[in-house]
């Protein structure tokens, strides 16, 4: 039995959304969620250094600060990278749900 | 050391080859070869306009003075361009959708295509932008002036602001060159932004060469720079928590607001899924431009001599080590990032100012209106040239003015706080239907009224338009409206003071006047068009009727967007129509779209009005919008009234089939009742007649006579009871019957229907079988008819039991309220197919033995039994013929029971 894709199995002016998805579908829209998230990710990584306060401490820690951000930017980068890729088929097939 | 001519020779030869692919990318983009101009590479790469000489140049000198804080400015970009999905792809999808040309006209188009708040954004964008482009002057004469200083010939150092009118007016012509080719907004600058691509390029390689040569020739790889940052004075940067926060966040909302970026990532988008790309290549680019940062900050710290400005270690640091051809290329990449910005920034202003400032006054100044428009295509063209000059021309003279000292970080970020007053309008735009004209107006003027107040006048210092009376002490000495302390809180970073009283009163005004008012239909249709732009079939139409002629709107579009295009779109809209050759009709569709086209050109408040002359009174009123509601409402109440009575048709026509139905087997009885009444009359009148015409012989013998005369008599009795029979069904039939209720015994009531029927047959000996105790049995009826069924039905029994020895068996039972009596005989019983018939008039089974009955006894029988209240019905398999009649005790409390 093959379950209805979203955007094809959705028949013009029934405009709720089916219930279950297809497989990929369902991936692609968690996909969308984890693409809205990352910044909130990334803004609480990015907050992470304030707990540091490197003025106060005796021991150097802006080298490894350095590396720290680089590495949460890195990060960013590539899960956004992989995000991109499967949204990227989302986008080729108009399929998008709101907002 | 590179020789100062030298360095003006590959100044003016990068020059000439940015025109150079300027001008092939647009000759190819207009010969249709151009693909790959469309590729989201290009696009990622022209979004670097956000890295501009305050990056290149800045973020060294940002990191000498506060450390990491300078990564913040590119954290907030990325941190949007990883989530694009969720704003990001929304404002390019509205973007394209709506033909914005600008944020000016985004935020206008949103709020009910408002020429007003078009203006307001307008003048925050020039007032912001005007610094920023002052700093990217600012920094090649700069630049310029350290190739100078450094220059062995002895050049003199050339008067900084001729250089910084020399590269004015050459960043002027380029714009004016490649940014006002097409007047449609919404086709690509393409030789501008493939110049930006390269100059993004230039400068990435450059400033990563200036790194790589910082890490690995001067200091001794990466551990060695690590160690080096541990021991600077860096290392002890105060990381302040306000800061921290605030400045990311500033950062992300300039992404969104600052007019260029809206330019390049809106209205330069060729294509939605460019994104997707951009998501993640666009904060690589920027984690590349600052993965040097701080080292080149360490190192020229170390060796620079103090008192050398951080702003230019980029430039410096190559110098000072010698390596001319390093710092050539540093130079190239910071020359590159001062004019991609401020050709990107001219373009975007000089949009909002042609279509937000210029057209519309112009219109409004001529005598006819838009309908003499004329030639507004040249108007527009000529106004956005003149605009960039007058956008270059201030940030110039804002450079002469501020004198080239502050430093460069601050004046960028004075810019940022200013132009994220736009970011509450704009998201409250896109995400909430609710948000209106006023409260989008309000909170515009609010931010931009304490920007002014708190963070742009005071960066003059005391010297400038705020006196230092007033900084130390407020004005009229009313020390709680001090622009760095509103409210008498003191001690805030005066930029994180600015921002969070800004932004938050920008977003109560915002709220509580979008909450308070009450927006205009087409604001609400705009609002709903941005707000589910995803849901395309909801079309939104401001034109509810034509009204335009169609010649006029042609001369007008032609006017805009030239002769030739104005014809095409025309043409192309005419054989859509059906109507290829002519021109076409003036649909509220066309109207629309026509609207838009224009808008694409010169704004949607300017097209809007510029329609409005024409569709007179078309634009949709709030009486218009309750009419065709109303209208809507009407034709859905009678469809729906339509429907049910469609259905209650459908329902009577049922009935009346079935009825007819019932009637035509009423007549076809009827007919057969009265071909058998004619019969069983005609039977008894034909012996009678034939008996009687005997007896009129003369000479009959007298015994013959008497028998006749006999069997006349007989016959005519057997005609009356039929007649009597007949009358007395159509009384009972009728329920007319009159029944004279009494108390009897049924044990009586059986003995004389008994009695009664022996004389049916008196030739046959019958038995009976009874119970006589249960037949005591008080009954409440009409005890005349109901002994005339019991007659009727012992008989029958007599009549038509062929048994040798006929038996009956009379059973009397209680059941429930009432009482079953049971004659069941013995004879060979009634056939199964026959059952059903037994109580219809005249149905006789055989003609064997005929006394007497017209077949009628049962069929009163029946009508009695309804009439007293009870039933009689044929039992089957009982071993003979076999009636029940059940009847209430009580007439009346069996039917109700």
């Amino acid at each position: 039995m093959t379950l209805p894709e979203a955007g094809t199995g959705r028949r013009r002016g029934d405009r709720r959304p089916p219930l279950f998805l297809a497989r990929r579908s369902y991936r692609r829209r968690r996909m969308m969620d984890a693409c809205r998230m990352l910044p909130a990710l990334g803004a609480v990584l990015w907050m992470i250094p304030i707990l540091w306060q490197p003025a106060e401490t005796a021991a150097g820690d802006t080298a490894p600060g350095i590396v720290y951000l680089f590495a949460v930017w890195l990060l960013l980068v590539g899960l956004a990278a992989a995000l991109s890729r499967g949204l990227a088929g989302a986008l080729e097939d108009g399929e998008d749900e709101g907002g | 050391m590179v020789p100062f001519d030298l360095l003006v020779a590959a100044c003016i030869a990068y020059v000439i080859l940015l025109f150079a692919v300027a001008f092939v990318a647009e000759r190819r983009a207009r010969s249709g070869r151009g693909g790959w101009l469309r590729s989201p590479w290009v696009y990622t790469l022209s979004l670097s306009v956000y890295c501009t000489a305050w990056t290149f140049y800045g973020a060294v000198g940002f990191a000498a003075r506060s450390g990491l804080e300078f990564a913040t400015i590119y954290m907030g970009p990325t941190l949007i361009m990883v989530g694009w999905w969720w704003i990001l792809r929304k404002l390019v999808r509205i973007g394209r959708a709506q033909r914005v040309t600008s944020i000016a006209d985004l935020i206008s188009s949103r709020y009910g295509k408002s020429n007003l708040l078009g203006v307001i954004v307008t003048l925050l964008a020039v007032v912001g932008t005007a610094p920023y482009i002052a700093l990217q002057l600012q920094s090649v004469t700069l630049s310029f002036g350290v190739f100078a200083a450094a220059s062995p010939q002895g050049w003199a150092l050339p008067e900084q602001g001729v250089t910084a009118i020399w590269v004015a007016a050459g960043l002027a012509l380029f714009t004016i060159l490649f940014g006002t080719r097409n007047l449609d907004a919404n086709e690509r600058h393409h030789g501008v932004v493939i110049a930006i691509a390269l100059e993004a390029v230039v400068k990435l390689v450059a400033l990563l060469a200036v790194g790589a040569f910082v890490v690995w020739g001067v200091a001794g790889g990466v551990g060695d720079v690590l160690a080096r940052i541990e021991s600077s004075p860096i290392a002890d940067w105060p990381l302040q928590p306000g800061r921290w926060i605030g400045l990311t966040f500033l950062s992300a909302a300039a992404l969104l607001t600052l007019p260029r970026m809206f330019q390049v990532l809106v209205v330069e988008n060729a294509d939605e899924r460019h994104l997707a790309t951009a998501g993640w290549a666009f904060p690589l680019y920027l984690l590349a431009m600052s993965l040097f940062v701080v080292p080149i900050a360490v190192v020229g710290l170390e060796r620079m001599p103090p008192g050398a400005n951080p702003d230019l270690f980029v430039l410096t640091l190559p110098l000072s080590e010698g390596a001319g051809g390093l710092a050539m290329l540093a130079f190239l990449g910071g020359f590159s990032s001062a004019t991609s910005m401020v050709i990107v920034a001219a373009i975007a202003l000089a949009t909002m100012v042609s279509n937000h400032i210029v057209t519309p006054l112009w219109l409004s100044l001529r005598a006819g209106g838009a309908r003499a428009a004329g030639d507004v295509r040249g108007l527009v063209l000529t106004a956005r040239r003149l605009s960039i000059g007058v956008v270059l021309a201030l940030g110039y003279f804002y450079y002469r003015m501020s004198g080239g000292s502050a430093a460069l970080a601050a004046i960028g970020l004075i810019a940022f706080v200013g132009l994220a007053q736009i970011l509450p309008a704009m998201l409250g735009g896109i995400f909430w239907r609710g948000a209106t004209r006023v409260g989008a107006g309000a909170g515009l003027l609010t931010g931009f009224a304490l920007w002014l107040y708190t963070l742009f006048l005071p960066s003059f210092g005391g010297s400038g338009l705020i006196s230092a009376a007033v900084l130390a002490e407020g004005p009229f000495g009313w020390g709680w409206l001090r622009p760095q302390a509103l409210f008498g809180i003191e001690g805030i970073d005066p930029l994180m003071h600015a921002l969070i009283w800004s932004l938050a009163l920008n977003t109560a005004a915002f709220l509580l006047g979008s909450l308070l008012s009450f927006p205009a239909p087409l604001e609400r249709m705009q609002g709903a068009a941005f707000v589910h732009v995803f849901d395309q079939d909801r079309g939104t139409r401001g034109w509810s009727r034509g009204g335009a002629e169609p010649e006029d709107l042609l001369v007008m579009a032609q006017g805009i967007l030239g002769a030739a295009e104005a014809q095409r779109f025309f043409q192309a809209a005419a054989v859509e129509q059906g109507k290829a050759g002519f021109l076409p009709d003036t649909t509220p569709d066309f109207i629309d779209r026509l609207e838009r086209r224009l808008a694409g050109a010169v704004g949607s408040a300017t097209a809007h009005a510029m329609i409005a002359q024409f569709a007179e009174g078309a634009a949709v009123s709030v009486q218009d919008l309750m009419a065709v509601a109303s209208e809507a409402q009407q034709i859905k109440e009678y469809s729906a009234q339509l429907e049910a009575k469609s259905e209650e048709l459908a329902r009577t026509a049922r009935q009346l089939r079935e009825v007819n139905d019932k009637l035509t087997d009423l007549s076809v009885q009827k007919d057969a009742f009265l071909s058998q009444i004619s019969h069983e009359l005609r039977t008894p009148m034909t012996s009678i007649r034939a008996f009687s015409e005997i007896l009129m012989e003369p000479d009959l013998p007298e015994p013959m006579r008497a028998k006749y005369a006999e069997i006349i008599h007989e016959e005519a009795i057997r005609l009356t009871r039929l007649l009597d029979d007949l009358l007395d069904l159509s009384v009972l039939e009728n329920r007319k019957a009159q029944l004279t209720v009494q108390v009897a015994n049924l044990h009586d009531l059986i003995e004389r229907a008994i009695s009664s029927a022996s004389s049916t047959r008196p030739d046959r000996d019958f038995t009976f079988h009874r119970d006589l105790p249960a037949e005591h049995m008080a009954v409440y009826t009409d005890t005349d008819r109901l002994v005339q069924v019991f007659i009727n039905l012992v008989s029958n029994a007599r009549k038509y039991c062929d048994a040798d020895h006929p038996e009956l068996t009379i059973r009397v039972r209680r059941a429930g309220a009432g009482v079953e009596v049971d004659f069941i005989d013995n004879g060979s019983g009634i056939a199964n197919k026959s059952q059903s018939i037994i109580f219809e008039k005249f149905s006789r089974l055989t003609d064997t033995s005929r006394a007497g009955g017209a077949g009628l006894g049962l069929a009163i029988c029946r009508e009695i039994m309804a009439n007293l209240g009870g039933t009689i019905e044929y039992l089957p398999g009982q071993g003979g013929a076999a009636f029940r009649v059940s009847l209430p005790v009580r007439r009346g409390v069996g039917r109700a029971a």
